[in-house]
């Protein structure tokens, strides 16, 4: 099977200037590896860097030092030291990411918020708005609320949206930070076998799931990840 | 870098080096380097005074730099200096490839010229001179703007701030510029004629590809269009990086001031 990710002792602390510059250790020595077809499901208490390392991997946060190593097509790119425009470009079709919060742009139907990241990778708008279509229809946004701006929808539809236009480009590696945490269990069935679906296809998951019985039902492995003993500063 | 990979994709469009302008012995801005390539969207942000505007006037073939140079690409493929080519090629650069979108509309746009007569114009100093075409192109680029269509004889003086701001962007895109500036676009709005223009500037550069210079000092604007954020401070770029880098784990003390002192950027 095709290694999708590898982390190579990966370090991020953060240093607060605006608090007389504390550090605040996340990730040491982080090593990780996804293969494509598995998803990886983190596993810690709070506080131990779970969601830091998925940013780190989006190139959302910034790497310390270590590797951060993508496959994209025939080629590696190390996240840590690539270029904004590199990353940009692995966003694009590559590594998709969903957290729990959608951001919302004004005046942007939620169709068209669905439909967007795949119109990006260059699909036509009648198909991508298909595409979109179908994904809400799983999802179970009412036809009425499409053509709507998803900024006055509830959190639960809020996350909905989000976990559709995360998850309409099928992508290599796929990030998910807690994509069920406020869906009602109905929801949370359709958003499992969507990823279950995902991942037989071939996508590599790394993802955070606090509720046990989702991360029962998606986990192919459990990683163990543990806070950073406190540095002495 | 743009969704199909255009032809264009060959190199940087837009090359800053060690650019330096002082104003006696006040530093405007400090030894700034970037590159911008086709289809990207780079935002500066910072306070005022920080240096954007010079910056802007200096890499838009306004304010000539005490030190560095600004290399544009011709469609050709070859880089050439700004500030060493002849006024006439520099001006013609700026009327065919460049635009640039003032915070005031009333500095980019002639308020005794109708709204037609603003666009048109445009063309006609490229050597347009099919009037039928020229006005056609005039509704039509109205209409991509969201005006009326029945207002092209209008004077920009009779429409409204964010319609005069739509109208200036109008006037800057219908030549097909490859590279626009802009500085603070939607500095003088109402949020929510800001958040109408934000929408439409987002579309149109996805859909023409532009490469587009963003000066603004709302993070807001810069996370909605820029693809790649540099913060300057005191006339030097103190970080630059992927947009959503910048703004969610940003590295230098000022940076870190800069978005912890603004709500939910």
């Amino acid at each position: 099977m095709t290694q999708a990710l590898q982390v190579r002792n990966l370090a991020k602390t953060f240093v607060l200037h605006t608090q007389n510059g504390v550090h605040l250790p996340v990730l040491d020595g982080v090593d990780l590896d996804v293969r494509a077809g598995e998803c990886v499901v983190l596993n810690g208490p709070s506080g131990a860097g779970k969601s830091t390392l998925l940013r780190c991997i989006y190139g959302n946060y910034r790497a310390d030092s270590g590797e951060i190593l993508i496959r994209d097509g025939d080629e590696i790119v190390d996240v840590a030291s690539a270029e904004p425009r590199r990353i940009i470009a692995l966003r694009r079709a590559t590594v998709g990411y969903v957290s729990q919060f959608l951001r919302v742009v004004p005046r942007v139907t939620t169709i068209d918020v669905v439909s967007e990241p795949l119109r990006m990778t260059g699909v036509g708008r009648a198909e991508a708005t298909e595409r979109a279509a179908d994904l809400l229809t799983r999802l179970r946004i009412p036809e009425r609320l499409w053509n709507v701006p998803p900024a006055t929808f509830s959190g639960g539809e809020q996350q909905r949206v989000n976990v559709a236009r995360g998850l309409i480009v099928p992508m290599p590696l796929l990030l998910l930070d807690e994509p069920t945490a406020s869906l009602d269990a109905e929801n949370r069935k359709t958003v499992v076998e969507i990823i279950r679906s995902t991942v037989a296809a071939g996508t590599a998951v790394v993802g955070i799931f606090h509720d046990a019985e989702v991360r029962d039902a998606v986990a192919t492995r459990l990683v163990d990840l543990q806070p950073v003993a406190k540095a002495a500063a | 870098m743009t969704a199909s990979g255009t032809p264009e994709e060959t190199g940087p469009l837009l090359r800053v080096s060690s650019v330096t302008r002082y104003y006696g012995p006040i530093v405007g801005c400090r030894d700034v380097s970037f590159d911008i390539w086709p289809g990207e969207v780079i935002g500066i942000v910072g306070e005022s005074g920080s240096g954007k505007t010079t910056l802007l006037s200096c890499i838009s073939a306004r304010l000539e730099p005490t030190m560095g140079t600004v290399e544009f690409r011709s469609r050709a493929g070859k880089m050439t200096d700004v500030y060493r080519m002849s006024e006439a090629e520099r001006r013609f650069l700026m009327r065919t490839e460049w635009g640039f979108v003032h915070q005031h509309p009333r500095d980019g746009l002639r308020m005794g010229v109708s709204a037609g007569g603003n666009i048109g114009e445009r063309l006609m100093a490229v050597g347009d001179r099919n009037y039928g075409a020229i006005r056609e192109a005039a509704g039509d680029w109205l209409h991509r703007v969201e005006f009326d269509v029945g207002r092209i004889d209008d004077m920009p003086t009779t429409f409204s701030g964010g319609m005069q701001q739509r109208l200036q962007i109008a006037r800057n895109l219908v030549n097909g510029p490859r590279l626009v500036f802009m500085d603070e676009p939607t500095g003088g709005l109402d949020v929510s004629v800001q958040a109408r223009l934000l929408d439409l500037l987002r579309v149109l550069v996805a859909e023409l590809r532009l490469s587009v210079i963003l000066v603004t000092h709302d993070l807001a604007v810069a996370r909605l269009l820029a693809d790649r954020l540099m913060v300057m401070r005191r006339g030097e770029v103190v970080e630059a990086g992927l947009t959503d880098q910048v703004l969610d784990d940003p590295q230098h003390p000022y940076s870190q001031l800069l978005v912890s002192s603004v709500l939910q950027p």
